[in-house]
């Protein structure tokens, strides 16, 4: 599937869903069906792709992927609470604009039409990433991520919704900048708060759950290539185990890859209740959850699982 | 197989699909069922728009019609928006394409067909997408109850009278009088700092853009300074209401109450707990009092029953805690806190809640006995977690907490002054 991308010639977007899972497990990226179908979509159709889900279960990783295995420039835009369209799409270089003035007045005969054209023109524009995602690339349109919405605040998701129907900003002094080759969003959010209405109908979207045991296994295989298989499969199936019990905040994929990860630099090869207490901080974050699961718990899960992967043999 | 594109056959020209007039997505009967299948999901309560009903069949003919499993995907990819409408639309796929492998002889033939009309009766399935999908009637049948309508204009006196009278003591028409009232509250102002800025002779910022363009005015000749300030907005309110039976008396006035405030402002999530806790935000949001109170009661299942506080609230940390308690909201916890059975839990969970949000705040009716004592377990397992505790019996009580949320509370809703009496 990889082609030398030769400079002008932009990689071509997958032509179905298959070739879509494809291109995405060639980055060690395992989706499955549902998701691979509308990521298609959203790539044929060039509309948004709004995913939602839990921490942890790569959601970011999508726009990561995309934009590694297209060629595609990756533009960031971290949400925060105060977002505004200075930081978001644009702002004028002041001082830059101020010394033009001084400059005009020092040449003397200053015409103030001219001089309020010249002051507000592309070349005072600092562009931030909305804007940026707007232009032009020779790889092909940029991959646009607009990550955690959720953290910022409803006001600023009226910012997004011209850029994300239409992708267009208007800029007032200047006028309306669009894309020739619209880009490649991907919007993500934790649900935090609920996204309004208007900015979802505006977009295809998704649930990203957590993944099968099966598939799971192959994202640990993937990712951390140096465990030993039996670890693996129990650290999986552990991990499964825990998502079924009444925690605070149940473990994602990500903290899966970082126990398996810390496991094997412990050189373990297969779990014990020890291991498992000591190393559970990589697993739950909330003490709470930390005080219910060890000890006692974590022996008869772990039981549990062997017993499970024993009857799979 | 998957690949072999959208099916178009010269055949399905003359179809007099809805849909026809979207652009060119003849496809005929898939066309067509495509747009009843979008009318049944909005039946059921899914917001689809004829917007998306374009994109789907947009999206059916990129993806192109594969395997059933890839059918479905599709359309959940256009139709569904909220995480939580993916089961309706679950049911309502499952239903509509069931009938006799619709589906796959669809996909099979894409021959034109009439679709039956499905009148038989429907096996069990969820009661919300069989009535829209199979009873136009459901639609008709909504009653038109129209309430007597109660003089309620009173004489001065009568009116005072009624400020102070407690709601489980009211009449009918006292009642009706007291909702009048409530319409009429001045509902809580509260503000909280944002991290926004925005214009403000007395802010500290200056607003270069401003100053700038304002500078021009002159050709740049004099610097106005434009300055920004903090800009404020009112937090989120989160309520949680207790529904059970003791509550009895109380609740249908505090949720006319919540929808008071709900009408006045924008982020408001009420939650009704009895045995079990149901999220009744949006019904509220209907403009009518009546019928926001309608839609609540037949969302609920466990009116007038018991209590399980530490039960809803576990629930409600776990499920909505995160998604409903940002940004600085205040949390309204209306409840006797008289728990059915008291332990532990109770303690931990309302410290978690209390922990999660900016401001707790216990309002219970008991509170209006003079003698009250913090007594009752769940009452002394409560009160050391909550930042204010307050009486709401009467509408002087419930202006009182307007006042209160307006301002900052104040002595008189420490919840330190009932501890050293429960010791």
């Amino acid at each position: 599937m990889t082609h030398p991308s030769s400079p002008g010639t932009p990689i071509a977007l997958p032509s179905s869903i298959d070739a879509t899972s494809a291109l995405l497990s060639e980055a060690d990226y395992l989706a499955d069906r549902s998701l691979a179908t509308v990521l298609f979509l959203a790539l044929k159709m060039g509309r948004p792709l709004f995913l939602e889900g839990e921490a942890g279960v790569g959601k970011t990783e999508i726009a990561k992927v995309l934009s590694a295995t297209l060629g595609r420039r990756l533009i960031r835009l971290q949400c925060y609470e105060g977002l505004d369209v200075a930081a978001a799409v644009y702002e004028w270089n002041y001082a830059a604009q101020m010394i033009a003035i001084r400059l005009a007045e020092a040449e003397g005969g200053v015409d103030r039409d001219r001089l309020a054209a010249d002051v507000f023109s592309e070349r005072f524009l600092i562009k931030r990433p909305l804007l940026q995602a707007l232009e032009p690339d020779t790889a092909g349109a940029p991959v646009l991520l607009i990550d955690e919405l959720d953290r910022a605040d409803e006001a600023f998701e009226a910012f997004l919704l011209e850029v994300l129907a239409d992708f267009q900003v208007t800029i007032p002094e200047m006028g309306t900048v669009k894309a020739a080759h619209p880009p490649i969003v991907i919007v993500t959010s934790n649900r935090t708060r609920e996204i309004h209405d208007a900015l979802k109908r505006r977009c295809l979207y998704h649930w990203v759950g957590y993944p099968t045991a099966e598939r799971e296994l192959g994202i640990v295989r993937a990712k951390v290539p140096g465990v030993a298989k039996r670890l693996s499969q129990e650290v999986v199936h552990f991990v499964q185990a825990l998502r079924k019990e009444d925690l605070f905040k149940s473990p994602g994929v990500a903290e899966t890859l970082d126990w398996a990860a810390a496991l094997s630099e412990l050189d373990a090869v297969a779990l014990d209740p020890e291991t498992v207490s000591d190393t559970l901080g990589v697993l739950l974050k909330y003490q709470d959850d930390i005080a219910r699961i060890e000890g006692s718990k974590a022996k008869e899960l772990l039981d549990q699982v062997r017993a499970e992967l024993h009857a799979a043999e | 197989m998957r690949d072999q594109g959208a099916p178009t056959r010269p055949g399905f020209a003359g179809s007099t699909s809805p849909a026809s007039g979207g652009g060119d997505c003849g496809d005929g009967r898939l066309a067509e069922n495509i747009v009843y299948f979008a009318r049944a999901l909005r039946a059921a309560g899914l917001p689809v728009g004829p917007r998306s009903v374009l994109d789907a069949l947009e999206a059916v003919k990129a993806a192109g019609v594969g395997t059933r499993d890839d059918f479905y995907w599709t359309l959940h990819a256009v139709f569904v928006k909220r995480h939580d409408h993916s089961l309706l639309f679950d049911q309502a796929f499952r239903i509509f394409f069931r009938k006799r492998g619709y589906l796959e002889q669809l996909m099979a033939m894409m021959v034109p067909q009439v679709m039956t009309p499905m009148t038989e009766t429907p096996k069990p399935g969820s009661a919300r997408v069989q009535e829209a999908l199979f009873s136009e009637l459901a639609a008709k049948l909504k009653e038109e109850q129209r309430e007597v309508e109660i003089e309620a204009r009173l004489t001065v006196s009568d009116r005072e009278l009624l400020q102070r009278k407690d709601f489980a003591q009211m009449s009918a028409a006292e009642i009706a009088a007291a909702k009048d009232a409530i319409k009429r509250l001045v509902l809580p102002l509260d503000q909280v700092r944002t991290r926004r800025l925005a214009l403000d002779r007395r802010g500290h910022v200056i607003d270069m853009r401003r100053t700038l363009r304002a500078s021009m005015k002159a050709g740049g000749a004099l610097i106005d300074l434009k300055y920004l300030g903090p800009k404020t907005k009112m937090p989120p309110i989160v309520a949680l209401l207790d529904i059970s039976g003791s509550m009895n008396e109380y609740t249908r006035l505090f949720l006319h109450f919540l929808h008071a405030v709900t009408d006045a402002r924008k982020r408001v999530h009420t939650f009704l707990f009895g045995t079990r806790l149901t999220n009744v935000t949006r019904a509220l949001k209907a403009r009518d009092p009546d019928e926001a109170l309608a839609a609540c009661s037949s969302s609920v299942l466990d009116w007038s029953g018991g209590t399980r506080i530490a039960t809803s609230l576990h629930v409600f940390n776990k499920l909505w805690a995160r998604r409903v308690l940002t940004q600085g909201a205040i949390v309204l916890l209306i409840t006797d806190g008289l728990e059915r059975d008291p332990d532990n839990r109770l303690a931990f969970e309302i410290d978690r809640l209390h922990r999660s949000c900016r401001r707790l705040v216990w309002l219970n009716p008991l509170l209006r006995f003079e003698g009250f004592e913090a007594k009752a377990k769940g009452v002394q397992a409560m009160l050391p977690y909550v930042d204010e505790f307050r009486p709401i019996h009467n509408l002087e009580s419930m202006a009182e907490l307007c006042r209160a949320l307006s301002a900052d509370g104040g002595r008189a809703g420490d919840p330190k002054r009932w501890l050293p009496r429960a010791a």
